[in-house]
């Protein structure tokens, strides 16, 4: 058995932890290129979402490599997500790949979470099934706090480029880790290494919020690598969703039947009063937040297409206005261009720019 | 003179006006229904939603400005969010309340009820029962007043199951002579019957012969059994009435073609028709047609599509 699994973000690495501490022999997706976006959107409907027109992609160039077991999520919807996998596996079908899918749901559709991961961890113990679930909490917190770091140093880095240098290694030590033990001295080694990267510490950065759906804002490759961009243009980008935000909410929250992230409900509250299946609800209450914590702008992003987002959209320019924090909106797909997308962050980084000087000048009066 | 409910004439209209109505009614409410869709309707929907939403979105914003202009006192925008239990319907529905109030300027309070019986029925009656309260009606003609709508809509939707569209009883059309060949039009009912954004689609195939049969004409029994094959339940109540009606009505056999209508840029239906298209393709015994609508659909090449269609089949029955 060869196990594969689709990209996003730094889950890969995660995902790939976990499925090799659980004994299986894994065969990671080759890193995503055009060839991969390529492929994916020839053999997706036309209409279907970006991300999952990139997992066929990833999907199909595992199969080709040799695998014969796809990992993916699931979910109760109202988000299309919920519903990839079916699709997927009959498009992969009609293809004629010979293979087996294997759809971990979210445990309060039919609580068999666990039982999935003990069967994919047949080799292992319980107790040691634990030990790798308990490392792989410990890898995605580990994995977020140095992301989330790199954002903060980017802006500030002498030389530019030293950040995205740094931070690449830095995630090398967490990836092999074995052991929650482990993980915490990679994460010890990670923090050292982004915090060897000299910066400016007194520089004035600008403070740019990140929303959108959660893939999106995850996998780099989808959204143009817009941190490392703004962040390289002297930005500091700080991002709304993380993974293990996602589980507890999804996997602990919900199971036991608790309401998760009510700071961000409670936000949205005067704008939207209710969830719309996705990120939808996050992104109209973290663009509030955003505004309240004094942040110069907020960016959003969402794949074309996305119903849930589209929500957000039609609510985000009233917040935007009552608010008084610029929102720019990115809607990507396989036919985002990066020059166009470039040019239309520069004129809204100008646009902040200008707002700031404006303030700051207008404030001794 | 009693208030005035302005009831958009679209999206879930199609569903369940007749419910809608006769709750207000009992409630002592004029109904004002918007116009029927016109090309200035849509323009004017087209130009307060932002650039992604789908067309009947569009189009519902655009019927909300025309009730806004006819003054009402009311708009009902319900939170729709799931008819049954365990399914949702499509993220619009379940943020309805707040689009219309962002995207379009001016607009009378909003009677946005909360309807969600994905986990159970009584909190959702509840908040019917208040909203009828807001009424002035007591506690027990408020329940009387759900009492009729609930009979209103079943009288409709028997109707539907007898073979009528949702235009032929609105405008209590007698049913016409049965076509000769029998053709499923699968889609959401609010793309299928707007005259106007459909081009009069169910019609005119109507008009080249054919018995058109929709998901609103089967039995709940009927739509399950179709999804019985699946893998995975879908969670979406339209999604699940489109692909049981299809792989229903293809394993029974009686039907000569299916034509798919589905809004650009639909998210559900981008999964569910490429899983119905899929099987279809596998079958090869029933040619399938897909039509896109969105506001830049010429009429001419829908029909000219239709005509192709509809000339295919019958050439396929000749021989």
């Amino acid at each position: 058995m060869k196990v594969t699994y689709p990209h996003m973000g730094l889950i890969s690495i995660a995902f790939h932890g976990l499925l090799r501490d659980l004994g299986l022999d894994v065969l990671p997706p080759p890193p995503i290129t055009k060839k991969t976006i390529n492929l994916g959107v020839l053999h997706s409907p036309e209409f279907a979402c970006f991300p999952l027109k990139v997992n066929m992609g990833n999907f199909i160039e595992s199969l080709e490599l040799g695998a014969d077991t796809i990992v993916m999520a699931g979910g109760s919807g109202p988000c299309r997500f919920g519903y990839y996998a079916e699709v997927q596996r009959e498009i992969l079908t009609d293809l004629g790949y010979k293979f087996k899918m294997i759809v971990l749901e979210p445990p309060q559709e039919r609580g068999i979470l666990l039982e999935k991961i003990k069967e994919l961890g047949a080799k292992r113990s319980w107790p040691g099934i634990l030990q790798t679930l308990q490392t792989t909490w410990r890898r995605i917190k580990a994995l977020d706090e140095i992301h989330a770091q790199s954002l903060r140093i980017r802006p500030r880095e002498i030389v530019k480029g030293s950040t995205s240098k740094a931070y690449e290694k830095a995630l090398i030590p967490i990836a092999e880790a074995r052991t929650p033990r482990e993980v915490s001295q990679g994460l010890r080694m990670a923090r050292e290494i982004l915090g060897g990267v000299p910066i400016d510490a007194g520089k004035k950065v600008l403070r740019i919020g990140f929303v959108g759906e959660i893939y999106m804002l995850l996998e780099p490759y989808a959204n143009l690598e817009v941190e490392r961009l703004l962040g390289e243009m002297g930005v500091e980008v700080e991002r709304s969703v993380y993974m293990s935000h996602w589980i507890k909410d999804h996997l602990l929250y919900k199971s036991l039947g608790l309401a998760g992230n009510k700071p961000t409900k409670k936000a949205a509250a005067p704008y939207l009063k209710h969830f719309v299946g996705g990120h939808g609800w996050e992104s109209v209450g973290d663009t509030v937040r955003f505004a309240k914590r004094g942040f110069d702008g907020v960016i959003h992003v969402l794949p074309f297409t996305c119903t849930p987002e589209i929500v957000a959209q039609s609510i985000l320019p009233t917040v935007s206005r009552e608010q008084g924090i610029p929102v720019i909106s990115f809607s990507l797909d396989e036919q985002s261009g990066e020059a166009g997308f470039q040019t239309r962050l520069e004129a809204f980084l100008d646009l902040l720019e200008q707002r700031k000087k404006r303030k700051s000048f207008l404030a001794p009066l | 003179m009693g208030v005035r409910v302005g009831i958009p004439r679209a999206l879930l209209y199609y569903h369940y006006y007749p419910g809608w109505e006769a709750f207000f009614r009992a409630l002592g409410a004029e109904v004002v229904l918007s116009d029927e869709t016109t090309k200035a309707i849509l323009d004017r929907g087209v130009r307060d939603a932002v650039d992604e939403a789908c067309l009947p979105v569009k189009l519902y914003l655009g019927h909300l400005a025309n009730l806004r202009d006819k003054g009402v006192d009311y708009i009902f925008v319900p939170r729709i969010v799931s008819v049954e239990r365990k399914r949702y319907l499509c993220p619009k529905f379940l943020g309805l309340p707040e689009i219309a109030r962002f995207c379009v300027p001016g607009l009378p309070e909003l009677l946005d009820v909360e309807i969600n019986v994905y986990e159970r029925y009584h909190k959702s009656k509840r908040s019917l029962e208040e909203l009828a309260s807001r009424f002035g009606s007591s506690k027990q003609a408020g329940k009387l007043a759900l009492q009729e709508a609930k009979v209103a809509q079943k009288a409709y939707e028997d109707k539907l199951r007898q073979g009528y569209t949702p235009q032929d009883v609105f405008s209590g059309k007698e049913r016409k002579e049965n076509g000769r060949i029998k053709v499923a039009v699968l889609g959401h009912a609010y793309n299928l019957n707007d005259p106007y954004t459909s081009m009069g689609l169910l019609e005119k195939l109507r008009e080249m012969g054919a018995e058109i049969i929709t998901t609103e004409m089967l039995l709940p029994e009927e739509i399950k059994r179709g999804n019985d094959f699946l893998n995975k339940e879908i969670f979406w109540t339209f999604g699940k009435e489109l692909l049981g009606a299809a792989f229903h009505l293809l394993d029974e056999g009686n039907i000569q073609g299916i034509v798919l209508v589905v809004s650009f840029g639909c998210g559900p239906d981008s999964l569910i028709c490429e899983l119905v298209e899929r099987i279809y393709r596998r079958e090869k015994t029933v040619p399938l047609l897909m039509l896109t609508l969105d506001e830049h659909t010429g009429q001419a090449g829908v029909v000219t599509r239709l005509e192709a269609f509809m000339d295919m089949l019958r050439w396929r029955e000749a021989i």
